[in-house]
Parts: C-alpha cells; structure tokens; sequence
C-alpha cells in the first residue's frame, strides 16, 4: 500500500448506543497500529479528549441513534465538518434498541413521558423523581430516529455491534480512496 | 406428460404442464428471492418478492402463483425488478418491528437472507413502530406479532398439512393481523395439536418455541414439502 501523503483526519461519535460499537472497533486491536498510521484521530469518546468537533474531518463513524437534543445537535454539527459520514453499527442504521421506545409514541404522555416514568418513577426503589437539570441533561426527543432521517449518510455499517473484521472491511478501502463494497452477509447482515 | 418450452433471462428451459414460472426460473439456475412460498404449501403471491417481468407485454407477475405457459418469456433481473424487490424488503422492515440483535431468529431468517440478497443496508422507509402483541399461551410455543410478515404459511400448514386450520388472517390494512382460532389466545385453542409445523415453516421470528431464547431458533422449513412426497409419491426422508 502506498502511505498517502496527507494522513486522514479520523472521528468517531457515540451518540445513543451502548458504546458496543466502538468496543468492537477496539476488537481491531493490532490493526489499530497500522490504523494510526494512515489518519489522525482528531475526536472520539475512545481516543481523544476534545470536547468541541473539529472542523474538516475526512472520515467520522458515527455509533447510535438520534435520542436526545445533544445527539441532535452533535449529528448536525458532525455532517457540517465531515467528508465522509458513515452510520456505524444498528442503532445508527435503524434506530435498534433505543428507539423500542417509539412503540409508546401513541399512549398518553407519548415515548418519552413513557420512559421516563418507567424507569425513573416506577423502577425506582427510594427517591422516585424525574431528572430535571436545564443545560446539563440534555432532554430526550419525543421520537427516536436512525442517523439518515437527521442528515445525509454516506455509508452504511450494520451489525450489533459490526464485527472488528466487518469494521476493517469497511474502512482499509477508504484509507486509500475507495468505496467499499458493502455487499452480502459478511457485510450487510443486522444484528 | 406435455413440457413448456420457454425462456428466462434469453435462457430456454422446458417444464412439466403445471409447472410454475418459480419452478422455470430454478431451472434456468437464476436465483430469486421468495418469502411467502415455500414448496409443499399452495402458492399465496402475497409478498411480491418473486417478481418477473414479462417481456412482450412488461407486465409484472409473482412467479411463484403464475403458470408457466408455452412460448413465455420473461425477464428476472430488470432495473426496474431490483428495484421493486429492494423496496419491499425495505418497507417489511418498516412496517413491523424487527430488532434483529435481540430475536429468536437472528442468524436463521428468511427475511434477514432476503434483506442481505437485495442489498439493503438501510430502510428509505420511516419505521411505524405498530404497537402490536406477543401470545405466550401455549405451552410450547409463541407467536411475536412485531416480527410477522404476513406470508400466511402458517395458515397454510395448519390447513394444508396438519388439517387443524388454527390460524387465519384477520383484518385488513395496518390492522391486518395472523389470528389463533376465532381470534382466540393460541393455548385455548383445542384444535391446535402441537404439532409444531408452523413453528417450522415461519421464515422470520414470528413464531417460535419457548425454549429458544436469542439467536437459538433453528427451523426445518422442507417439512411441508417431504410430508407431501410421503403421502402423494410414497417417497419417504430415509428411502
Ligand atoms: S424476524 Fe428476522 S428480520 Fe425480524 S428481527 Fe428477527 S431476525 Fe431480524
Ligand atoms: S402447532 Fe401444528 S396444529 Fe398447532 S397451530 Fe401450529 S401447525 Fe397448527
Ligand atoms: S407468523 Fe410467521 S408464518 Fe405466520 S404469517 Fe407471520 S411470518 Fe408468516
Ligand atoms: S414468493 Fe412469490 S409472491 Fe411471495
């Protein structure tokens, strides 16, 4: 392989999953040496410890759905200053496990109301009460969507979490400028 | 035993009088995607997965409920087929609720296959999220209405093969739904003998056996088909 004579400017954002994603990206292990060679990681809740996304990024994984205004926020910002935006694993793809709660949009108080009563009044054991902290938990949306309804997505990466291998697959061909074939099971199956 | 010649995709192939145009396509070796068929049930057409096109007049057809006729010739593999098969796949997704990671079936669906053979890798679709029901009142097994497609073969092999008929279609529209009886909880249906056929042919995760948890479901989707060459040919599994 050619080096390429600019190193890539890598991110990776979890907005709501269960972080299983990005510790199958770690699964790389090794590879993530030859990895380091070809980008610079310049945000990532796993290897950096900027708080503010970086203006031109080439490449950005992006792991969960749309659930709450920060997640919203991040995924507009994110599809401003990326190249390349790829929804990483099934919860960007579509909306998976967090969005369960969509189901309850039609009760009374819709999803989010749902949720939040659930698990933080009748689950509670002492101290039943909602969280309530303006500006430092973000609210939750009222529905939870998959990445592509908030902004445009370049490639899509299913799997839950995508396998390290399927997560190679994906990302040696765009190190040197190709699109990866995203066909057939070892790439495409959910779950 | 009069034959058909015809072609599929420029291909000539001969079938047997009866044959369908499912049955030309195999011949010919072209692969296409099928859900609500399954060989030994009656055809249905209720998917649309198997369309084909039918070259002099580019009508669309299910190859699976159409018969093969002399002279036809149809085509399998348009822009415009690929196309279709891709968005019907797409909007099954979207119109129940398939959480793949967690189900019974993840690993052994039809419909994973089918998503996988069309190239999907994400929905156009906004899903609907339909709050529908999960029967656990058999004691053996359990049906999830989130994760059925509607294909009907469990109708069909309760009907055709069992000769229990327990279950029917109700409903229509986004209200449609697959029910036990006389929209009964399946335990309290006295007909259903357990036999377990429909756990067997459903393509996805809809129904299931109890003690199957995630990833675990294995199904034996050719049992219509030897039980029918058992009674009809007297062609037995082991012979
Ligand atoms: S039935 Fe198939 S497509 Fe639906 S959730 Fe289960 S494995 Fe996925
Ligand atoms: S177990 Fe057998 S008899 Fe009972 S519903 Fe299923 S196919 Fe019909
Ligand atoms: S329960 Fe299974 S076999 Fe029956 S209609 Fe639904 S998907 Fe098809
Ligand atoms: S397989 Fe032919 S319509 Fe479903």
């Amino acid at each position: 392989m050619t080096t390429p004579s600019k190193k890539l400017r890598f991110a990776t954002v979890w907005l709501a999953g269960c972080s299983g994603c990005h510790m199958s990206f770690l699964d790389l292990d090794e590879w993530l040496f030859e990895l380091a060679e070809h980008v610079d990681v310049v945000f990532s809740p796993v290897a950096s410890d900027l708080k503010t996304y970086p203006e031109q990024v080439d490449v950005c994984l992006v792991e969960g759905a749309v659930a709450n205004v920060d997640n919203l926020e991040l995924a507009l910002q994110l599809r401003q200053r990326t190249r390349l935006v790829i929804s990483f694993g099934d919860c960007a793809v579509t909306g998976n496990v967090p969005a369960l709660r969509n189901l309850w949009a039609d009760v009374d108080g819709g999803s989010r109301q749902s949720v939040l009563d659930r698990s933080y009044l009748e689950l509670a054991d002492i101290g039943a009460q909602h969280p309530h902290a303006p500006g430092i938990v973000p609210e939750l949306l009222e529905r939870v969507r998959p990445l592509h309804e908030v902004i445009p997505v370049d490639l899509y990466l299913p799997g839950c979490p995508p396998s390290a291998e399927r997560i190679r697959a994906a990302i040696e061909p765009l190190l040197r400028g190709e699109t990866p074939a995203m066909e057939g099971t070892a790439m495409l199956q959910f779950g | 035993m009069s034959v058909h010649t015809l072609t599929v995709d420029g291909m000539e192939v001969a079938v047997p009088e009866g044959a369908t145009l499912l049955d030309a396509v195999r011949a010919a070796g072209v692969e296409l995607p099928t859900l609500c068929h399954l060989d030994g049930l009656s055809p249905v057409g209720a998917c649309r997965l198997c369309l084909v096109e039918m070259e002099t007049s580019g009508h669309l057809q299910p190859a699976c409920a159409t018969a093969a006729g002399e002279g036809m010739a149809v085509l399998t593999q348009t822009p415009q087929l690929q196309h279709y098969r891709r968005m019907a796949v797409e909007l099954f997704f979207a119109e129940g609720n398939h959480v793949c990671a967690f189900c019974v079936a993840n690993g052994n669906c039809e419909l994973q296959d089918v998503a996988v053979a069309v190239g999907m890798d994400h929905s156009r679709f906004p899903y609907q999220y339909p709050n529908r029901r999960v029967d656990a009142s058999h004691p053996r097994f359990a049906i999830d209405h989130h994760r059925c497609i509607l294909c009907t073969r469990c109708v069909r092999v309760c009907d055709e093969i069992e000769g229990a008929h327990v279950w029917d279609v109700a409903n229509r529209g986004g209200e449609c739904s697959i029910i036990a009886g006389l929209d009964q909880p399946w335990g309290e249906v006295q007909a259903c003998t357990s036999c377990g056929k429909c756990v067997d042919v459903c393509p996805t995760g809809a129904i299931f056996r109890k003690d199957d948890t995630t990833a675990e479901k294995e199904a034996n989707r050719e049992r219509p088909q030897l039980l029918r060459s058992a009674r009809e040919q007297h062609q037995w599994q082991n012979q």
